[in-house]
């Protein structure tokens, strides 16, 4: 029996916009890598002492580290809005027997999110 | 080639599933496979919907289930046969229930149960109304924890090898890469469903072609009370898919084009607006498929592109008893008839739905060839006799599946050995002959299609609801020469890969002579019974056919006789059939 | 509306070229018609050698998907005015090996499946004597919707996941290993713990969501691996901080 295998396209993830989601959002992982990596150098710029923080900042402010911040910053937003998507898939919580509705725990993922990102704000511009 | 089993079960149904369980469970040495044309998860069991009956309520008891199996069957079914599976489908339903099986249930967590045409108490178990899916999966789920039961999924049996009064196995075709195998085996259960498919209008599936009665009936066993054909008083128009009783159960009506509950007409009760047993919507299906047919005959009827219809109003349930208990009513008349049952009237009209005949077995499923087992719809034991109850097929399936399943077990443990030359040499003349058919019909002229639709055809005509001499005697002869055309059949196809044509051939082949033998009985039976009405003779005969027919070919496979074989009557005297009053 | 409509049915027929080939036929264009009337036409009427799988026509049995117009479908359940005026492609289900035409291998499920172990463990069988398990309404509808999975491996073939890693276990299978141990009889979870944890298991999956879009009986399988993500990932932490006989 011979069998036929398809071959895959080269380009199958722009048959769907799933798919093209599902391949950026593994791409994101890069740019969270990124992330991860460039606040480990800015904590070590900080703990370097000022002059240290302050070549960093001024690395920073170059355009095209701004334009790889941005497009990192567009990705780990995706990151979040589909990890929050699937929240509601992976968590059944039951209150008096009843089902929670899915989209009230996304709204509760957005709502902490919200709360984080106001107490880190505080922190940091108080 | 060949391969050796201890015992072989032909088809993956719930009988055939259930059998090669109860192989593995009483004898974990014998060497036990499923052959089966298609994967177990797509047999036939897999379309009944409303569920499956088994006494489980305190009010309800094993003698009331028995009754009303036995005058739902007009007294044609074995009285013993029918005491064995009432007294053991409880327990086969708890099995299954303990296998998994996700029955409805009460709050409290007990099974629930809900009522049933024909049955006087509420003795049907459901899983909503996928009953059949779900049990089908839970079988062939449990199936796949016994690593000891083979499978041969996708390959079509094409003969049994019967030598001097035993069988000793199958000839097959692996569909995947065509290749013909004979497969030997000490006991073999046929366990292939009914043969809907004989008919133009059915609820049954593509695959429902009455294989193993015909390859049974080639054999040389007896085939028994086939003229006994159910028809479904509920399918939709055009497709023919099933709308299950548990509608009408749930409280639905049947209504002519007047809007009038036309069965209060038909001595079934009077109406009333909440569902009465085995009454009105609740009475045997083969009196409403009859009533249907008055109704049409007084042109009270609708005429649709599909043929007369009347409706299935379930309007009143509302959507959440339809949504809990009907899900998939509501689905099926939503996806293939474009309506919501919940807001619209369901257009029906009677579908061949099952065949109480088939071959001839006792109550352990063996019939007259040493070796060979039969349960499920493929079978005759019989405890359907000349009209099935819902909801008594599953049980059945399950019942008689697992006896068979024990008594081929104890079988193959006590009579294993060596296969007879004349056998091997059997399998290897049918390997040959299957060669042929892939090319023989080179130059054929028949298309496979046309003959077939053409049979179907003569089989609602000669043998539908009412029957009368003239028209199976029609029917009878234009069968014999739609044999003669089929040896004439062309096929395009002449691949080994995959060839649904060389399939398709066959399986027409086995209707031919399974139709032939539906015929055959109901020319002889010249009385009124159940779902054989003849208007010829339109009374009931107790004095000359309180028995089962049996059709046999000839040894030469030229001719074929009917003889016929007692009802076992243990504590139900032959009565009147009552419903509604 | 048009009488007729073209399908354009894929067909690979090994014993005569290595490669599939479009071909094309009319076919009445009818209410109510599904795809699959249009191929048992064709096989009627006009081409006896073109070969797919259906039995039920009602949606249940689950051998009739093909990839429709791209889309995973159940032929049977998907209809040709839909896709008026066409032409419709048809074409067997992606991701499966072609044996022949619309028919696809699909031994590599049937293989899976018995290893997510899909049938009901128990510690202690109670004999059936005793009655049947209790199971409140409630228990049953914790795992309902994942029990009505009819294999018709549509979500296989709409997964990409499953196209570039073979050895994924796949939508469906781990759909099923949740429908055991969710439902309230079973008590085999930590058997089927490894082989649902492994890199071939749910790690594998990385929320595409096409299976359960794809899935024509709504049992959500993409939810069914997120859920078993998190309890596997609860594990894994209880397994590391806990004794053996807290967890």
């Amino acid at each position: 029996m011979s069998l036929y295998h398809r071959p895959i396209p080269l380009f199958w993830w722009l048959e769907r916009r799933s798919y093209l989601v599902f391949v950026l959002r593994e791409l994101s992982s890069v740019f969270v890598a990124w992330f991860v990596v460039y606040l480990l150098l800015l904590i070590n710029a900080v703990s370097g002492g000022s002059a240290e923080y302050e070549r960093f900042l001024d690395r920073s402010g170059q355009w095209w580290l701004v334009t790889i911040n941005v497009i990192a910053l567009v990705f780990v937003l995706l990151h979040a809005v589909t990890w929050f998507g699937l929240a509601p898939k992976a968590i059944v919580v039951r209150l008096r027997g009843r089902r929670v509705p899915p989209p009230l725990i996304a709204a509760a993922h957005y709502a902490a999110w919200l709360v984080l990102s106001a107490v880190i704000a505080w922190v940091i511009l108080r | 080639m060949t391969a050796s089993h201890d015992v072989l079960v032909i088809g993956g149904g719930g009988a055939g599933l259930r059998a090669a369980i109860a192989v593995a469970e009483t004898n974990p040495r014998l060497r036990v496979a499923i052959v089966s044309k298609v994967y177990p998860m797509r047999s036939h069991t897999v379309s009944a919907e409303g569920g499956a009956a088994g006494v489980a309520a305190d009010d309800d008891s094993l003698d009331e289930h028995a009754y009303d199996t036995v005058s739902g069957s007009d007294w044609l079914c074995d009285q013993d046969a029918v005491e064995a599976f009432v007294h053991e489908a409880p327990r086969e339903l708890l099995r299954l229930e303990h296998w998994g099986c996700p029955w409805s249930r009460q709050p409290d967590g007990h099974i629930a149960v809900r009522a049933f045409g024909g049955m006087k108490k509420k003795r049907t178990w459901f899983a909503a109304d996928r009953t059949g899916f779900h049990m089908l999966h839970t079988l062939f789920q449990t199936v796949l924890s016994f690593p000891e039961i083979v499978r041969y999924d996708e390959w079509y049996v094409t003969k049994l090898l019967v030598d001097d009064g035993r069988t000793y196995g199958v000839v097959a075709i692996d569909l995947a890469t065509g290749r013909t195998e004979t497969i030997t085996a000490s006991a073999v259960i046929v366990c292939t469903g009914g043969c809907g498919r004989v008919y133009p209008f059915t609820t049954n599936a593509n695959i429902k072609t009455g294989d193993g009665m015909a390859l049974a009936y080639r054999a040389g066993a007896p085939l028994k009370d086939m003229e006994f054909v159910q028809y479904h008083p509920t399918g939709l128009p055009f497709t023919g898919i099933l709308i299950t009783e548990a509608a009408r159960a749930e409280g639905g009506w049947l209504l002519n084009k007047d809007g009038y509950r036309y069965l209060q007409d038909y001595d079934l009760g009077k109406p009333e607006p909440t569902p009465v047993m085995r009454s009105m919507e609740l009475g045997p299906r083969d009196r409403l498929s009859q009533a249907f047919v008055h109704e049409q005959a007084k042109g009270r009827t609708i005429d649709t592109p599909y043929g007369p219809i009347v409706h299935l109003d379930l309007r009143h349930l509302g959507a959440e008893l339809i949504d809990a208990k009907l899900p998939f009513v509501r689905e099926l008349c939503s996806k293939y008839q474009n309506i919501d049952p919940v807001t619209e009237l369901v257009p029906v009209r009677p579908v061949v739905h099952y065949m109480m005949g088939g071959i001839h077995t006792d109550i352990h499923g063996a019939t007259p060839i040493q070796g060979l087992f039969a349960a499920g719809e493929v079978a005759c034991v019989s405890i359907n006799g000349a009209n099935r109850l819902g909801s008594n097929s599953l049980p059945e399936c399950l019942v008689f599946g697992a006896r068979a399943g024990r008594a081929a077990a104890l079988f193959a443990g006590l009579y294993g050995g060596r296969i007879p030359p004349a056998v091997m040499a059997q399998g290897r003349d049918e390997e040959d002959r299957l060669e042929r058919e892939l090319t023989r019909h080179l130059d054929g002229r028949e298309r496979i299609a046309d003959i077939r639709t053409e049979m179907q055809i003569t089989m609602e005509n000669g043998s539908g609801i009412y029957r009368d001499r003239d028209s199976m005697v029609k029917a009878f002869d234009e069968l014999q020469e739609l044999q003669a055309r089929f040896a004439d059949a062309a096929i395009d196809d002449h691949s080994r890969t995959f060839n649904t044509e060389l399939v398709a051939l066959l399986e027409l082949s086995f209707m031919l002579d399974v139709a032939e033998s539906i015929i055959t009985c109901a020319l002889h039976r010249e009385e009124s019974r159940g779902a054989h009405q003849r208007t010829d003779f339109p009374a009931r005969d107790d004095e000359r056919f309180l028995a089962h027919s049996l059709v046999q070919r000839e040894p030469d496979r030229a001719g074929r006789r009917v003889r016929y074989l007692p009802v076992t009557i243990t504590r139900w005297p032959p009565g009147e059939r009552v419903y509604g009053r | 509306m048009a009488d007729e409509i073209t399908l354009e049915v894929v067909r690979y027929r090994p014993e005569l070229r290595i490669e599939p080939v479009v071909q094309s036929y009319q076919v009445p264009l009818r209410e109510h018609w599904a795809i699959l009337d249009g191929l048992t036409y064709i096989k009627d009427h006009l081409d006896g050698t073109l070969s797919f799988r259906w039995s039920c026509r009602m949606g249940i049995c689950g051998s009739c998907g093909m990839t429709v117009n791209g889309d995973p479908q159940l032929t049977c359940a998907t209809f040709l005015t839909d896709y008026a005026p066409g032409p419709v492609r048809v074409e067997p289900l992606r991701n499966f090996p072609v044996i022949r035409d619309l028919v696809v291998d699909i031994g590599d499920f049937m293989d899976k499946l018995p290893t997510v172990k899909p049938w009901v463990i128990r510690d202690v069988d109670s004999p059936v004597e005793e009655g049947e398990y209790l199971q409140t309404p409630e228990e049953l509808d914790e795992y309902k919707q994942f029990s009505m999975c009819i294999n018709c491996m549509l979500c296989y073939s709409a997964c990409p996941v499953y196209a570039l890693e073979p050895h994924f276990l796949g939508p469906a299978a781990i759909a099923l290993a949740q429908r055991y141990n969710l439902d309230s009889r079973d008590e085999g979870a930590s058997e089927r713990e490894d082989i649902l944890s492994s890199p071939e298991g749910i790690w594998a999956c990385t929320f595409v969501g096409e299976c359960s879009a794809a899935c024509p009986k709504d049992v959500d399988p993409a939810a069914a691996i997120q859920r078993y993500k998190l309890t596997a990932a609860t594990q894994a932490i209880k397994n590391f901080l806990l004794p053996r006989g807290a967890r």
